[in-house]
């Protein structure tokens, strides 16, 4: 047991894998057929305190250090269905943290409060059809109007898009450029907001992903969050929670790949003998395990700087591009080393391989990375 | 009026099932590397239904292990729970279930609980007698396999009521029992000893805020000692070996060919 991780992280560890093994994994490939799951699992994850780990405990949160997060995402993947794992990680760590970061009090009552109790579903609206890698390009304006902010527009690839209670949304209040972008808190029973389209994606299906658009919605002023035109900075602080969960989810995944194969090639005979006993392989999974060690440890590296409060923006865009890569091949691999069953539904790492392949485009790219990490070292 | 109850519970220390348990090469016992750990399932089951009492009746839980300060790991998680305090019996070394009962009733008599409520058996031996010696060392009622008739998807179950049904003047509990061939009705006078089967409840997760409140909760240390309980074994594992394989089974033409086996060669008919 690493040092960071107590007795009562342990114990958290324990209680998350049991809720997991028992509330998520039997359904995996029944959710992910039915293209979402029940909103009951945001409830059950809120009451059992699993939504608001490290938030104000003035508000549900348990104010809790990193390391909890990280033996969170650690035991969620053996949900074995990457779309649970990514509707509950947007609703506690991408769409939450920034209300609870600079929200008032009211917001947070309204906001905050239900959403770490899984009462009500939150999204986190950056994304647009014009604008993904570059968030300094939205158009979604909020136009000033008295009281008032009038919202027109559209959001691209929102996770929970289809039944948010309410959108964490970024949107263009002032001129051109990053000087221009505000967040709102949104709740989606305004006038003039719908669902365009839920997209039908290649992996993580279990999860709902939208096209929504906004018609002259108005929203009172009291829900600006923070500053206006300040917006993008706090999108920018927000990305580096996500990318480092992407990189625990990476790096955990690929965990529980590797182990699952390494099993299954002790069973699995070919010529006579199991097919961990072919060379080939069991140099490709030593490999293959000595790069997840390399992955692991370097995204540890970047929690602890991040739970030291710091903003390791440099170490955690390098977790996220080393777990993220990394991710594709082992996942390769893997399917590969189940044969004809690795091409099987009900196979966790058929499923595994399509979701993965997220993990190098969402939250920002891999490119986008490589781009982050030039600047900070001065190339 | 409902009168506050006072439940006593216990929580064994035992090998998780999913971990590979296997028996050392001389029988002496089983190879302790790579085993993992977990409160005896049943014994969580206990843990729940007592929680539900005590949130129908108020009153207090106090959750019992006893074992080496490794058992602190299964009294923090009943805590995490919901349970309100924790005995710790610190002892080392083999325990037959004439000694765990022995102490057991030796914390009853000084805790005072209305009900002890206990695992049908633990999952590492399954002995399944601590309960019964129990009760009858303390001249107390017993009900064995608690169990309930609404199933574990009801609204019942869903709605956390609790199975055992106390009388209204606080002195006697109502349990439903699994018996060979359904479920039977006992009524004991309080205090009693009520062994719990699997279909009595579903037990809570363990919640975030619940893990961290059980650090602060206190655990009271006894020895057997202190107790006055001579815990020397009275019952010797000689040796322990490991189920012979199973054979793979055989496929028979018909129905009569199958009787014929069954009288002949299973010779269970
Ligand atoms: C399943 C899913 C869920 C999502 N959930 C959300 C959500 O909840 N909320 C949200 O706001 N967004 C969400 N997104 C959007 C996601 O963040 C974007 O798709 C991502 O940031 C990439 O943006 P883009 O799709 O516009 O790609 P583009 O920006 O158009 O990029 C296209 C290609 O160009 C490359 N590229 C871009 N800029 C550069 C550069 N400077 N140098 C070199 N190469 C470059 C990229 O790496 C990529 O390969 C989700 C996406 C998916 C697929």
């Amino acid at each position: 047991m690493p040092h960071f991780f107590t007795e009562e992280h342990e114990a958290f560890r324990k209680s998350v894998r049991n809720w997991v093994e028992k509330e998520l994994a039997p359904h995996a490939l029944e959710w992910d057929r039915a293209g979402i799951f029940p909103r009951e699992i945001f409830k059950q994850a809120g009451e059992l305190g699993f939504l608001g780990i490290h938030h104000d405990p003035a508000y549900g949160g348990s104010g809790l250090d990193y390391w909890y997060v990280t033996a969170f995402c650690e035991e969620l993947v053996r949900s074995r269905n990457a779309g649970v794992n990514m509707a509950l990680l947007v609703q506690s760590q991408m769409a939450t943290p920034i209300i609870n970061d600079i929200g008032t009090d009211e917001q947070k009552r309204e906001f905050l409060a239900p959403a770490l109790a899984g009462e009500k579903i939150a999204a986190l609206g950056v994304s647009e059809p014009g604008a993904g890698s570059d968030v300094a390009g939205i158009k979604t304006t909020a136009k000033r109007v008295g009281d008032d902010y009038v919202i027109n527009g559209s959001k691209m690839w929102i996770t929970n898009g289809t039944r948010a209670d309410f959108i964490t949304l970024a949107v263009r209040t002032g001129s051109e450029g990053f000087g221009g972008v505000s967040l709102l808190t949104f709740p989606t029973d305004v006038k003039g907001f719908g669902v365009s389209k839920k997209l039908d994606k290649v992996g993580n299906l279990s999860s709902d992903t939208a096209i929504l658009y906004f018609e002259d919605c108005k929203v009172p002023v009291r829900y600006l969050l923070g500053e206006e035109n300040e917006g993008f900075y706090h999108v920018m602080v927000n990305f580096q929670g996500e990318r480092l969960v992407a990189a625990l989810l990476a790096t955990a995944t690929m965990d529980l790949m590797l182990q699952d194969a390494l099993q299954y090639g002790n069973e699995r005979q070919a010529f006579g003998k199991p097919l961990n006993k072919f060379q080939v392989w069991r140099h490709k999974f030593v490999e293959h395990l000595t790069s997840l060690e390399a992955a692991k440890r370097l995204a540890y590296h970047a929690v602890e700087l991040f739970d030291g409060k710091e903003n390791p923006v440099k170490e955690i865009s390098m977790a996220k591009l080393f777990a993220g890569d990394l991710a594709q091949r082992v996942a390769y691999d893997c399917q590969q080393f189940y044969g004809g069953m690795g091409y099987i539904e009900e196979t966790h790492v058929a499923r595994a391989w399509r979701d993965v392949r997220l993990l190098t485009i969402g939250g920002g790219t891999s490119e986008v990375m490589k781009e982050i990490i030039s600047k900070l070292v001065g190339l | 009026m409902l009168f506050p109850m006072k439940i006593l519970v216990t929580a064994k220390r035992v090998e998780d099932p999913e971990s590979k348990i296997k028996v050392k090469p001389d029988g002496t016992g089983i190879v302790p590397e790579g085993l993992k750990y977990k409160i005896n399932p049943f014994d969580e089951i206990a843990v729940e239904e007592a929680l539900r009492l005590v949130a129908k009746h108020k009153g207090e839980t106090v959750v019992v292990s006893i074992g080496g300060k490794e058992v602190h790991e299964q009294l923090r998680h009943a805590m995490a729970m919901g349970v309100d305090r924790a005995v710790w019996v610190n002892h080392t070394g083999p325990l037959d279930q004439m000694a765990i009962a022995g102490l057991l009733k030796k914390v009853c008599e000084k805790e005072k609980p209305d009900m002890a409520i206990l695992g049908k058996q633990s999952i590492d031996d399954d002995q399944n007698q601590v309960g019964q010696y129990m009760a009858e060392w303390l001249g107390w009622g017993q009900a064995t396999f608690a169990s309930k008739h609404e199933s574990l998807d009801s609204d019942a179950e869903k709605s956390k009521t609790p199975a055992l049904v106390v009388g209204a003047d606080g002195k006697t509990v109502k349990v439903v029992r699994e018996v060979d061939g359904g479920l039977g009705t006992v009524e004991c006078t309080l205090p009693a000893v009520v062994t719990t089967d699997l279909r009595l409840n579903q037990p809570r997760y363990a919640p975030l805020p619940g893990i961290m409140k059980a650090k602060s909760k206190p655990i009271e240390e006894l020895t057997p000692a202190g107790l006055g309980v001579d815990v020397a074994p009275k019952l010797t594992v000689l040796k322990m070996s490991a189920p012979a394989p199973r054979k793979a089974g055989i496929k028979v033409p018909d129905v009569a060919t199958l009787m014929q086996k069954l009288k002949t060669e299973a010779k269970v008919i």
